[in-house]
């Protein structure tokens, strides 16, 4: 009984396997002909008398349906070979590696059927093309000549540089260390904890001259002469000068703080209203 | 009444014929839908008789389906506005004759082993097996010049990849099926039929003195 049971157990075991074995050809992942038709089927014929419940000859069913699928492919398969539509690649390969180049030519020459084409001027286009040279306004007319005037070449100085505002009339670093000192002396005079609003700090009489200090505030921040103390619920934005300049922060990964100086804003801050 | 009808087609053919042969764009060939507007919907049946005409000069015109699949049977006006129609040649040429349209035997012979080979592949070839496959019949420094000479002519196209696929020519000129059975047919042979001995070395040397 026991030795009965086994068997019942194995069989089914090699049921599921062929299932398997078959799916995998369904879908194409396995050569059909990799299976051997009659060796399943005489699998499948020695077990079939030990079936006796529902779920076991629904299993040998099953094996026999799946066995048929890929009869079915391979029926195919045979059928696609013997059309004309199918070439065998490896005598093709061989063909094409033993062909001389003149046998190739001439099998090549039996099937190409080169383009025709033209490539020529006719009567009407030459007069279509008349037509529109004479239409067509002089280059002078279409783009006219700019009325630059001739110049010679002279020298200038740096003063006129700095007259017209090209160059500044400090040297940057001079400048830059000036308005640092500017920035500690306003810290002091306004006694609160080392820093300066960043409004009362770059507003100025003028939005021209707000513009270039928040311009130099900037750096002085970059290169280490001052920080900034962002209070984010107060919406309040301090500078922090150093003692001494900081430059360590150089060497650091930095981050940019976008700060709005708009005219709209130094109005504001001109009314009393900013902070 | 039937005067007038045939100058109709006279006209149509002529028409036809103008854009036909006659580059309008970068690439030869007009599109269905181009003859539908300039001809007028019974364009087919110009082309029919064109082509009819053209018979007796060797010419004939070729439709070329988009995906390149002809349909089985008689195509509907809508494919055929999507199709492209061109002249070409109904016979073929001999082996002479294509050196008149400036091909040399040499890379003639490299394009048909090229074609062959991709449509061998399923369409798809890397570059560099057709460069060894043509290395092996071609000097090592005309392979490439070849292939970048088949693509800029539009017989195959490569892509980011490197691989070689058939382009828009070959499609337009070449019976693809026709060469394969005659591949698949040939026997090897190693000499010209048609060209004694003297005609080929006489070529050997043009071709080293080019």
């Amino acid at each position: 009984m026991q030795s009965k049971k086994g068997q019942k157990r194995f069989g089914r075991e090699k049921l599921q396997r062929i299932i398997e074995m078959c799916t995998a050809i369904e879908n194409r992942t396995v050569d059909p002909f990799l299976l051997d038709v009659d060796n399943i089927i005489k699998v499948i014929r020695e077990y079939f008398p030990q079936w006796e419940e529902a779920d076991e000859l629904n299993l040998d069913s099953e094996a026999i349906h799946h066995l048929a699928s890929v009869i079915k492919l391979q029926s195919e398969w045979v059928k696609h070979c013997s059309t004309s539509l199918y070439t065998d690649p490896f005598l093709l390969e061989e063909k094409i590696t033993q062909a001389s180049k003149e046998e190739m030519l001439i099998l090549f020459l039996k099937a190409w059927h080169p383009l025709v084409e033209l490539e020529k001027l006719s009567m009407n286009s030459l007069a279509v093309a008349m037509r529109y040279w004479d239409g067509l306004v002089p280059i002078k007319e279409r783009w006219p000549d700019l009325d630059v005037q001739e110049v010679v070449v002279g020298t200038t100085s740096r003063d006129e540089l700095v007259k017209q505002r090209v160059l500044g009339d400090k040297v940057f670093s001079e400048e830059l260390e000036g308005y640092w000192r500017e920035l500690k002396e306003k810290v002091e005079e306004k006694r609160r904890d080392g820093k300066i609003l960043y409004w009362d700090f770059v507003g100025a009489d003028t939005y021209e001259d707000t513009v270039e200090r928040a311009f130099l505030t900037s750096f002085l921040i970059t290169y280490g002469y001052a920080t900034l103390e962002i209070h984010p619920l107060e919406e309040e934005i301090f500078i922090k000068p150093f003692e001494k300049p900081n430059t360590e922060i150089l060497m650091q990964q930095s981050i940019s703080i976008p700060i709005a100086v708009t005219h709209e804003n130094w109005q504001k801050w001109k009314r009393g209203e900013l902070n | 009444m039937r005067r007038k009808t045939k100058g109709v087609y006279a006209s149509k053919m002529k028409r036809a014929t103008h854009m036909l042969f006659y580059r309008r764009h970068q690439k030869p060939g007009v599109k269905g839908w181009e003859l539908h507007k300039a001809l007028g919907v019974d364009y087919p049946k110009v082309l029919g008789i064109l082509n009819d005409y053209l018979k007796s000069l060797d010419l004939q015109v070729k439709s070329v389906f988009e995906e390149k699949k002809t349909p089985a049977k008689q195509p509907s006006i809508e494919e055929l506005d999507r199709a492209r129609f061109y002249i070409t040649l109904r016979g073929d040429l001999t082996p002479k004759e294509t050196k008149m349209i400036g091909w040399r035997i040499d890379d003639l012979a490299g394009l048909a082993v090229t074609i062959a080979h991709i449509i061998n592949k399923k369409g798809q070839a890397p570059r560099k097996d057709v460069e060894k496959l043509l290395g092996e019949k071609l000097p090592g420094w005309k392979v490439g010049l070849n292939l970048d000479r088949y693509i800029r002519y539009g017989y195959i196209q490569q892509d980011d990849n490197c691989q070689l696929y058939l382009d828009w020519r070959t499609h337009a000129e070449v019976n693809e099926k026709a060469l394969i059975e005659l591949l698949l047919r040939s026997e090897t042979q190693t000499t010209l039929p048609f060209e004694n001995k003297n005609e080929e070395n006489n070529e050997a040397e043009e071709q080293e003195g080019d």
